[in-house]
């Protein structure tokens, strides 16, 4: 995974509550079987028409909010369904930040699995960063000292559980960390073995 | 101190534990289905890692399977290609597989319970949300992403944080007509749709108690509407007669020891619950979504909210939004919508038991000339079982559809889909935006209010439906 690095950028602003990741990325691009290529999908029934024209008052079809790498939006952002393919969509639109009072628990964790940091904020907090962004004003996301720079020198402070943080910075490969791991899982294992033995019959 | 019975299921899961809450958790069984998965097994070859536990692994195709005749195969390429991939995946990894023509096949949450693949005490997990479906047999059951499911397949275990305990109590006698489903939609009307998050659910109380396995599921299904990624039923005889002689159940002294583990799995008496909430069954009605989220109920015999009476302006804005989509007008009541299509089926509610409150509803009568209705059984084995009780000739005399079992228009991913401003009575889980059907106008229900409202052309409150 790419090492999450201190950014710059605008942010884009989508003003809707409970946004569900069948908005995010609809059921007809999750026939791929690969993981590339689904920002075309993103958000794809608010960007384009039944007949495949732009909706030009969607925030993500206008410059330069269409090169946006930070997304703000509502409450519950990512609820319903767990198809990774949201997480997916929106790092290959160029998203790597995520801003919103809550998130769904699936969509959250998908997104530190591909380098995307959601960021949790109080919602008057989450006004503010929006109208700055309506703004076209730039905003700096810096995850090691977590921050985000707006400007003015009063940055804002955010929340992260430490091991995600860590993830993210040193672009770990989790299912390595985990592998490192296999002779204390080999011991678990026996010890269900007796413990619970109609699972391994 | 007394435990939860989430406390008692992640307990004896937990590899390891740092400092900082971070664990290490094992999984006892795995899920898998043709959408989630094909990028998880690309994972693994490219990394030349193995499946750890091929044998606690099942794969099914479910989410693109075509519910029409099937012995043509998949005529959508993609589609075919995407099931293809699994079945060469299962292949390749030695990974257990129902494919298109086994007649075990079926949604990936019904075929767990039905093969008593899904055991109490268990941690199960699948690339899919309805996961929660499982804990209505006492196991610690949610959905993962897809590169959990690389994690599962390469390591057998998850990377997790211990979640909150959420006690929901429903104790009373639900009226004649109301269902799980009215149970569940109630609940979530409650809590609202992240009023779970960072919780597992455990449902308590009489209703809960005097449920059936099928009714407990449709319940423990929708949790994740309610934003908890996992809900419990704590296991009774009910669930153990359930479980006992299906094909992956323990046998013999297995049986034996499974069972007597299984007694232990309850939550203590003064256990601790982060958050409780209490409802009385006998106020519970008949219900109807009217809006996109599933917190957006109405009983069957209100109406269409007014957005100018609310006071909070994002949740105005939201309601504005929804009824524009839904192309509905403030205070119409419910029982004035008419309905375009039925959808009885999904992992919610397309088990033998919905398919027989069914037929009881519409027996000897015919669906309404406006309306086309569609029965999709959960799985194979549910189709077989309908059709050896006649329940197939009960709705086909009717006019109802019956077709072949998969997840079809709960979303949409096979031809089974909502055109656009079609409006629909739908038994399935989710009423989100564009969610059957881009336009499509999703109206979650029980089975039997379903089944009346194809009848009817429009809803009607089943209490008085005869």
């Amino acid at each position: 995974m790419k090492k999450f690095e201190r950014f710059k950028a605008l942010a884009a602003h989508v003003s809707i509550m409970n946004v569900d990741t069948d908005m995010i990325i609809p059921k007809q691009f999750l026939k791929t079987i690969k993981r590339t290529g689904l920002g075309a999908g993103l958000f794809y029934e608010l960007r384009f028409d039944e007949k495949g024209n732009e909706i030009k008052d969607f925030i993500l079809n206008q410059a330069p909010f269409n090169k946006a790498k930070i997304l703000i939006s509502g409450k519950n952002f990512g609820c319903g369904s767990s198809r990774e393919h949201a997480p997916w969509a929106l790092l290959d639109f160029g998203i790597k930040c995520v801003i919103a009072p809550s998130f769904a628990d699936i969509f959250y964790n998908n997104c530190f699995k591909n380098g995307i940091l959601p960021i949790v904020l109080d919602e008057k907090l989450v006004k503010e960063l929006s109208e700055l962004a309506d703004k076209k004003r730039e905003i700096e996301i810096d995850l090691e000292d977590q921050k985000i720079h707006k400007g003015d020198n009063q940055p804002i402070d955010f929340d992260i559980d430490p091991f995600k943080k860590e993830c993210l910075i040193k672009g770990y490969d989790d299912i390595a960390l985990t592998l490192n791991k296999n002779q204390k899982i080999s011991i678990f294992e026996d010890k269900k073995k007796t413990l619970t033995p109609w699972l391994y019959t | 101190m007394p435990k939860t019975l989430y406390d008692k299921i992640w307990e004896s899961h937990l590899v390891e534990e740092q400092k900082d809450g971070t664990s290490l958790l094992y999984i006892d069984r795995h899920l898998v289905h043709e959408v989630t998965s094909p990028q998880a097994f690309e994972g693994l070859r490219i990394n030349k890692r193995k499946v750890r536990a091929p044998k606690s692994t099942l794969a099914v195709v479910d989410h693109n399977v075509p519910t029409s005749d099937r012995s043509k195969g998949i005529k959508d390429k993609e589609s075919a290609i995407q099931v293809e991939a699994l079945s060469k995946n299962c292949k390749d990894f030695g990974i257990e597989f129902f494919g298109l023509t086994d007649k075990r096949q079926g949604i990936v949450h019904v075929i767990g319970p039905e093969q008593g693949f899904t055991q109490p005490g268990m941690t199960i997990v699948c690339g899919d949300s309805h996961t929660s479906t499982h804990g209505a047999f006492g196991a610690l059951a949610f959905g993962i992403g897809t590169s959990e499911v690389e994690h599962v397949l390469a390591t057998q275990t998850l990377i997790q944080s211990r979640a909150k305990n959420f006690k929901i109590c429903v104790d009373g006698k639900l009226p004649e007509g109301v269902t799980a489903k009215d149970v569940i939609l109630s609940i979530i009307g409650k809590i609202g749709t992240a009023g779970g998050t960072g919780y597992v659910i455990e449902y308590c109380g009489e209703v809960f108690r005097n449920f059936s396995m099928e009714e407990r599921m449709t319940v423990c299904n929708m949790s994740i509407e309610g934003g908890a990624r996992a809900g419990l039923v704590a296991p009774d005889q009910k669930t153990f007669d359930y479980i006992k002689g299906r094909p992956m159940a323990p046998q013999n002294k297995d049986w034996d020891k499974a069972l007597a583990y299984w007694k232990t799995l309850f939550t203590e008496e003064n256990a601790k619950f982060d958050r409780e909430v209490y409802l009385n069954g006998d106020d519970i009605v008949p219900t109807v979504t009217w809006g996109t989220s599933p917190q957006d109920i109405s009983p069957v015999t209100g109406k269409v909210p007014d957005p100018k009476t609310e006071k909070n302006e994002d949740r105005k804005k939201s309601m504005l939004r929804s009824l524009e989509y839904m192309g509905l007008e403030p205070n119409t009541p419910i029982q004035e919508i008419s309905i375009d299509k039925v959808f009885i089926g999904s992992c919610t509610n397309g088990r033998i038991e919905d398919l027989r409150a069914v037929a009881k509803v519409v027996k000897g009568k015919k669906v309404n000339k406006q309306v086309s209705a569609m029965v999709v059984p959960g799985s194979g084995l549910v189709k077989i079982q309908a059709e050896k009780e006649g329940i197939d000739k009960i709705l086909k005399e009717a006019g109802f559809d019956w077709r072949e079992p998969g997840c079809s228009m709960c979303l949409g991913m096979n031809p089974d889909q909502l055109k656009p401003k079609e409006r629909c009575a739908s038994t399935s889980n989710r009423n989100f935006e564009g969610r059957q059907g881009r336009g499509g106008r999703t109206h979650l229900v029980s089975p039997v209010m379903a089944a009346a409202a194809a009848i009817e052309g429009k809803f009607v409150d089943i209490r008085k439906f005869s």
